[in-house]
């Protein structure tokens, strides 16, 4: 499927030169001997262990800290290009926050028979305990983290919508950092929108969802699971560069219906809490009662308006991989309008006739697990052997409701620096969005490249590297 | 700011402190080690830094034999060894970690940097050869940590907590080290003249707190004395390694912590207290009630003072 005539290569057109956007880069790059960019990963790769740019990886004994890969070759993204996605994401996070809003509330969209009752009301991700409770501004995904791909010049999909806790931004903005020391005459020459505001954005937005957004100094916090949680290091950065403090369950407590924070002194009341700890693991007393990272008697301190929590609980309904299917139909039925991004055609294999079709092309397509994330638990069919597919065969007969399919994309390349010089390799795109009293979106994201040739698995555990991502202003 | 946070600049601080003094009395062990001419004596030498470090009963649980090769790897790499220079620094790093948006960047590379470079050691290679230069690195990136510390950081709250958890551990550290070999400190040590073992022992204090040459300043016609060495490190102020000078520097920093708070503890009172009796004390009078006694009664309240801190300010 991958092979070099069936994707999009953002740099080269058909004729192999250069599309606009890439022009003056890939003259740069023209001019730069061989060992260039490797003498640049390397000093990019000692910013990053020097910083603790680490994630965590579980398991194992020696080297728990580990780097995920930096490719030192931009992404770029055109101001017209960039103005469209922009457009269909404010439209898809507006729409999405609406349908959590109705099926928490009235349930119009159930009613209707737009989206069956049953996939919301039995899913898992669906927190009864949020049933008509309204949140600050009626938002409930206050950052989302829209994962696109891109198949052709005009053709951008929606892959997930990522409404819990997606993370990554401090990787878009570490890497605008480093990218900066290491090629300042590329920045001289481009006109790139810069991602440094999002900290502040990110700290409006939660100033502007708090219990009472009148009070001139609001507490924020940002709750982490502490230093071992794999993305441990995005959560300080986060706190740091927002100028709040980086707090873990043990920290806060509830008293009388509010929340406060254990400090050197009086207690302090925290008027929002950026979590970044599950659903599961918010509050011992209404959810897991196991959890030794949460807080007892947060929910009802956020039931009792007194806390906000962002995201609110229970938005993992929105970025199920069984609602994912009705999105766009979720997108009508709230704007009115037709969606502006698209969503990959999805076979839902609860559906007999979705499942025979699936088990008759596994070969060809993608099979997802529907809680599945971080690239487990799924089957590529082009890539996969045939062992592997016979075993996903019996496993998708077994329990066919756990798995959705989609069709494979043929993902868009970029330029990337590779043991042999500079190829086209496969990525993805997560641009950050906000939403508060304003939907901010800033301009870039993270790139997530394959770093194996032919390979369309972008994850970081997969072994995928990340890249900045320019969007050129006009 | 939050307990937890005042408590892991408390411990970040304290466990940087430990590494660098646990370094240093390896170093002390390996130059007495090699200056001995008569073999049977090396163990003596080893077995001094394990009795000032303190962990004299895991070594002995694990090895039968005290040379070079197991106390140095025991002490700098070993993770059963809870003063391990390798545990301290992980320790003090992961300390940092958890308050990473409490420190400057410049203190957090020097942290994070000194554990990358340890890690990346083999300690295979660590040869009695490579020894000293490994350990004059070890010192070095300790300096660099209290530099960094010392030049980058706000003199806010945060800032005397990290000052509090230096000085208790230094203080605990003298005052072991002091009490593992008082024997050789008592004033009839000094009618033995001989040149035979308390004189190592008293330059291998002396050195072990970074006061072989200072003490030379500090007493002029500079001979070697049981007395002055034993007063130089518990009672004079100008040594940064005595512990006066440790409760002078906690002193003051309980003073900018209730001015900071706007109020006063009953931790920063007993910080004045001993500062203060440490600073009318005459060594004479030490001798007079007994060093053991008086420096064991030291320690159990140098950590009094460690509880009552972290009771105080909420350390969780």
């Amino acid at each position: 499927m991958a092979d070099d005539r069936t994707f999009f290569n953002e740099m080269l057109d058909d004729a192999g030169g250069a599309r606009s956007p890439y022009s003056r880069l890939a003259a740069w790059l023209e001019d730069k001997p061989a060992n260039f960019l490797t003498k640049k990963s390397r000093d990019a790769e000692t910013i990053f262990r020097r910083l603790g740019i680490t994630f965590a990886v579980y398991g194992a004994e020696e080297a728990t800290e580990r780097l995920i890969p930096f490719d030192p070759i931009p992404r770029i993204i055109s101001a017209s290009e960039w103005r469209r996605l922009s457009a269909g994401i404010d439209q898809r996070v507006r729409a999405l926050n609406a349908f959590m809003h109705d099926i928490y509330h009235r349930q119009e969209i159930l009613r209707a028979g737009i989206v069956p009752a049953d996939l919301v009301l039995q899913n898992e991700a669906f927190l009864p305990e949020m049933a008509g409770f309204t949140p600050a501004r009626k938002v409930y995904a206050h950052i989302i983290g829209t994962d696109l791909v891109r198949v052709s010049e005009n053709e951008f999909y929606v892959l997930e919508d990522n409404t819990r806790t997606p993370s990554g931004v401090s990787y878009m903005m570490e890497n605008r950092e480093t990218m900066m020391r290491l090629f300042p005459e590329l920045f001289q020459t481009h006109a790139v929108a810069p991602v440094e505001q999002y900290p502040e954005l990110l700290r409006r937005t939660l100033e502007s969802v708090a219990p009472d957004p009148a009070k001139s100094a609001q507490t924020i916090v940002v709750l982490t699971p502490g230093i071992y949680n794999s993305a441990y290091f995005e959560h300080a950065f986060l706190a740091d560069s927002m100028g709040v403090e980086l707090v873990e369950g043990r920290d806060l407590f509830v008293d009388a219906g509010k929340v406060f924070m254990r400090t050197t002194r009086q207690p302090e009341q925290v008027d929002v809490i950026y979590r970044r700890i599950d659903d599961a693991f918010l509050d011992p007393l209404t959810f897991n009662p196991d959890s030794m990272l949460g807080v007892p008697g947060l929910f009802d301190a956020y039931r009792a308006g007194n806390v906000t929590i962002c995201n609110a609980p229970g938005t993992g309904i929105a970025d199920d991989k069984a609602i994912y299917a009705y999105v766009p139909d979720i997108i009508e039925f709230y704007t009115g309008q037709k969606p502006i991004l698209n969503n990959v055609p999805t076979w839902n294999c609860s559906r007999p006739d979705d499942l025979a079709y699936v088990l008759d092309n596994l070969a060809d397509i993608v099979v997802k697990e529907v809680h599945g994330s971080g690239g487990y638990g799924m089957l590529i069919g082009p890539t996969a052997s045939k062992r592997e597919i016979a075993e996903f065969r019996k496993v998708l007969e077994t329990t066919p409701s756990n798995y959705i399919a989609q069709p494979t994309l043929a993902l868009s390349a970029c330029p990337t620096h590779v043991a042999s010089g500079v190829a086209p390799r496969h990525v993805d795109l997560r641009p950050f969005v906000l939403i508060g009293d304003q939907v901010r979106i800033t301009p870039g994201g993270l790139t997530r490249v394959a770093l194996k040739k032919g390979s369309l698995v972008v994850n970081s555990s997969q072994g995928g590297g990340t890249k900045d991502t320019w969007v050129l202003e006009d | 700011m939050l307990g937890r946070t005042a408590s892991s600049l408390f411990w970040m601080s304290r466990y940087h402190e430990r590494a660098q003094n646990v370094a240093r009395l390896l170093e002390v062990a390996y130059r007495g080690a090699i200056m001995s001419h008569r073999g049977q004596e090396h163990g003596t030498h080893w077995a001094f830094a394990l009795a000032c470090s303190g962990c004299e009963p895991e070594f002995k649980e694990k090895y039968d034999e005290v040379n070079i090769r197991n106390v140095a790897v025991f002490l700098l790499f070993s993770k059963e060894n809870p003063v391990s220079v390798r545990n301290s620094l992980e320790l003090a790093r992961n300390n940092a970690r958890a308050v990473r948006t409490g420190i400057t960047a410049e203190l957090w590379e020097a942290i994070n940097t000194t554990w990358i470079e340890f890690n990346e050691v083999n300690p295979q290679t660590i040869t009695q050869e490579r020894l000293p230069d490994f350990l004059a690195w070890v010192n070095q990136r300790a300096h660099l940590f209290r530099g960094a510390l010392l030049n980058t950081v706000l003199r806010n709250d945060g800032y005397f907590f990290s000052q509090m958890g230096n000085f208790v551990e230094r203080a605990d550290n003298t005052a072991r080290i002091l009490n593992t070999q008082y024997w050789s400190l008592l004033p009839d040590s000094d009618i033995v003249d001989d040149g035979s073992m308390e004189k190592y022992q008293w330059s291998a204090i002396l050195r072990a707190l970074s006061g072989r040459r200072s003490y030379r300043f500090a007493y002029p016609n500079a001979r070697l004395r049981a007395f002055n060495i034993a007063e130089f490190l518990i009672l004079r102020k100008e040594m940064p390694r005595s512990l006066a000078h440790c409760y002078n520097w906690i002193a003051d920093t309980a003073e900018d912590l209730a001015q900071f708070y706007s109020a006063q503890e009953p931790s920063l009172d007993l910080a004045k207290e001993i500062a203060l009796s440490l600073s009318e004390k005459q060594m004479r009078e030490i001798y007079q009630d007994g060093l053991h006694d008086y420096l064991t009664d030291f320690i159990g309240r140098n950590n009094q003072f460690a509880f009552e801190l972290s009771k105080d300010y909420n350390f969780s």
